[in-house]
């Protein structure tokens, strides 16, 4: 399979892209980001040359939720759950993050200071492990008490979005809300229809990766910590989409980003702008100059894996 | 912050160019009035004016550091008086202006200065200093979907009244979600003077704030009821706040249930928490009344304040966690910045988790509007961080 990530779509690529590759058939779309908005797809359907084929899987999410209380009032107890999980997890990373730039920023003699840095990342790289493996185990848990496959009302709508995307010759995730995405698209098992190719950007590349990183440095309350808040459909391996990058990351302060690119290793940072095209074969290699960061916080174009 | 006026010549500012004109006649004041607004901000001096006939005028206003009433000076030969106080970057400066003719003191807003605050006790005019801009997310964004605002009655047994609170839903709401809830003090006047309805609007829109169901409860006997009163407490806790989560997809856990207010206000939500410990998750504490007396008894607030030092100095001599986290903001150019300043501490060292912010702005409730960006984010941060276009 492959899978072409692209930048943020305010100045459309998409269409090009599309057109150059020839793609013959339909093409699914989610769109389940954007919500209440869903259906607000004209403009996205105008760049596939009309041949969109929206999976409508935020809509089937509402129909679930209307005529499946007794699973609807399963998931809110369980993303409550959850939700006290990350602020667990949240507060814990605070501490942890604190005590990492506490010590990068102390005027100790360069390898003392290296050293205790290391070994406080090694903290939070083992707090985001276990914050992971503990959200799987839930997530796991949760889907073995409630099987989706066996709640009618879902088994239906999957046999739809499969039927959907039998034909199609390629998927397309838009951006909008990552948590949503990433709900929706387990939900109705899409993993295990996509055809050769997955065209994605924004919220939709992250929803495609085995660990999805949530940033935002640019809030109303100041800075915030990366966080990790779960595992996304696992096409990806290995990278860690960040776009609008230089507008929700302080990508000026490297020795932030350092921390940053150095917790996440041995995953690609790969920062997604405007006009960005990322071409990932799933064998795992990773393409030559894409735009990702640098160990020491700076962004560089990547070599040939 | 200092003030300037008389003698020095220093031609940079515009009225000493004009002190150096002759004549000064009524037309070359005309002229001078007409070019721009007043008061004349340059740099962090702002030139207050007044024209008329008088016996003495003077800059009045509360702001801590200046004296309360500063003289204006007549320009010789005319009818204008002025005054250069030194403002900092940033500032926002309430005054009236204050004339004496004869034995007649009036007190009135600058007639040559359109822009008013407005709060319960009246108004007064306003000077942005350099640097102050109202921000633009307490303006009506027509882009932002407007939530809606309806009243509930709520038969309280501790108040032994029907309290008329009005209720924030916000845009998009469902039944089917759950939302948390924040109770505001003074609800009526945090709606009207501080644009609460239109700030919600906007930064829940913006992704800043969470979608919240906000209730804004008025007071009753407001010195009473928000001084420690346990009817209060009781009122908040056992009735209105149940009533809510019982009619309203309110999620109904700790974590997601806030207290607001501001000066008396933010005592009444202290002292509700207080009473009421592990049941609210956060409070947001404006310029908070919190006087106390570190020793003796003269707090200088008079007899309203009594049962508040009473309840602070409590609080002080045993501080406790009773919530999560705190917002408190404070304006620097009010007499409670000591004491807000003094209780940021005191709440951190009871092991809640403090966000403390200062304005250089007074006991204002444009201070307040202009805080609830950082106030509402820190309490209930909006879903930004879930969305990527």
């Amino acid at each position: 399979m492959k899978v072409i990530l692209l930048g943020p779509q305010r100045t459309p690529t998409l269409g090009g892209v599309v057109e150059a590759l020839e793609l013959p058939g339909p093409i699914a779309t989610v769109t389940a980001g954007w919500q209440e908005r869903e259906p607000a797809d004209d403009e996205l359907n105008e760049l596939l040359a009309g041949r969109g084929v929206n999976l409508g899987l935020y809509q089937r999410w509402l129909d679930v939720q209307t005529r499946d209380p007794e699973y609807a009032a399963a998931v809110r107890m369980q993303r409550e759950l959850l939700d006290e999980v990350q602020e667990l997890y949240l507060v814990r990373l605070d501490y942890a993050m604190r005590s990492a730039y506490d010590v990068q920023h102390r005027p100790s003699s360069e390898r003392l200071r290296d050293d205790a840095l290391a070994e406080a990342m090694e903290a939070v790289r083992d707090l985001d492990a276990r914050h992971l493996d503990r959200l799987g185990h839930l997530h796991g848990e949760f889907y073995r008490s409630w099987p989706p496959h066996e709640r009618p009302v879902i088994d239906e709508h999957r046999t739809a979005v499969a039927a959907l995307m039998r034909d199609a010759a390629a998927v397309v995730v838009t951006g909008g809300h990552v948590g949503v995405l990433v709900e929706v698209l387990h939900t109705f098992n899409v993993a295990s229809s996509l055809g050769p190719l997955v065209i994605a950007w924004s919220a939709g590349a992250m929803a495609l990766t085995d660990r999805i990183v949530l940033f935002h440095d640019r809030a109303p309350q100041g800075p915030g910590h990366a966080e990790i808040y779960g595992s996304g459909l696992s096409l990806l391996r290995g990278v860690v989409p960040l776009p609008h990058a230089r507008h929700r990351l302080m990508l000026d302060d490297a020795a932030r980003m350092s921390l940053f690119a150095h917790r996440f290793a041995p995953a690609r940072c790969v920062v997604l702008e405007s006009g960005s095209r990322v071409d990932l074969e799933s064998d795992g290699t990773f393409p030559p100059n894409v735009q990702v960061l640098g160990a020491d916080g700076r962004v560089v174009s990547s070599v040939a894996a | 912050m200092t003030t300037v006026s008389g003698p020095d010549v220093d031609r940079s500012l515009a009225i000493n160019r004009l002190r150096e004109r002759r004549p000064i006649d009524a037309a070359a004041v005309d002229r001078f009035l007409a070019r721009g607004d007043v008061p004349i901000v340059e740099g962090e001096r702002c030139t207050f004016l007044f024209r008329g006939e008088a016996d003495a005028v003077h800059v009045v206003h509360r702001t801590v550091g200046l004296p309360e009433r500063i003289a204006m000076v007549r320009l010789v030969g005319s009818d204008l008086w002025y005054v250069v106080v030194e403002l900092p970057h940033g500032s926002r400066f309430e005054y009236q202006i204050e004339v004496r003719r004869g034995d007649l003191h009036e007190r009135v807003n600058d007639p040559l200065n359109p822009r008013v605050a407005h709060s319960p006790v009246g108004s007064s005019s306003v000077c942005y200093a350099r640097g102050y801009e109202v921000p633009e997310w307490t303006r009506t964004d027509p882009a932002a979907r407007p939530g809606t605002l309806t009243e509930v009655v709520v038969p309280s047994r501790a108040l032994r009244r029907d309290v008329p609170v009005r209720l924030y839903l916000p845009a998009r709401f469902r039944a089917t979600a759950r939302y948390p809830l924040l109770v505001v003090h003074d609800g009526p006047d945090y709606l009207q003077y501080a644009a609460a309805k239109t700030v919600l609007d906007n930064l829940i829109h913006r992704l800043d704030v969470a979608e919240t169901i906000v209730a804004f409860v008025p007071p009753g006997d407001r010195l009473v009821e928000y001084a420690n009163s346990a009817a209060h407490a009781r009122f908040l806790t056992t009735e209105l706040v149940p009533l809510l989560e019982s009619t309203y997809p309110l999620v109904g856990t700790p974590p997601a249930r806030a207290l607001m207010g501001a000066s008396f206000g933010a005592v009444a939500s202290l002292s509700t928490a207080y009473r009421h410990r592990d049941f609210y998750g956060s409070l947001l504490l404006q310029s908070g009344s919190f006087v106390f007396t570190d020793i003796g008894f003269d707090h200088g607030g008079g007899p309203a304040f009594e049962p508040v030092v009473k309840f602070v100095n409590q609080f002080r001599a045993a501080p406790r966690r009773v919530v999560d986290r705190i917002f408190m903001s404070c304006g620097i150019y009010e007499p409670l910045i000591v004491p807000n300043r003094s209780m940021a501490h005191t709440f951190e060292t009871a092991g809640m988790a403090v966000r403390y912010v200062e304005a250089r702005d007074g006991h204002s409730w444009e201070n307040w509007r202009d805080r609830l960006r950082e106030g509402l984010s820190w309490i209930y941060p909006g879903p930004q961080k879930f969305f990527y276009e």
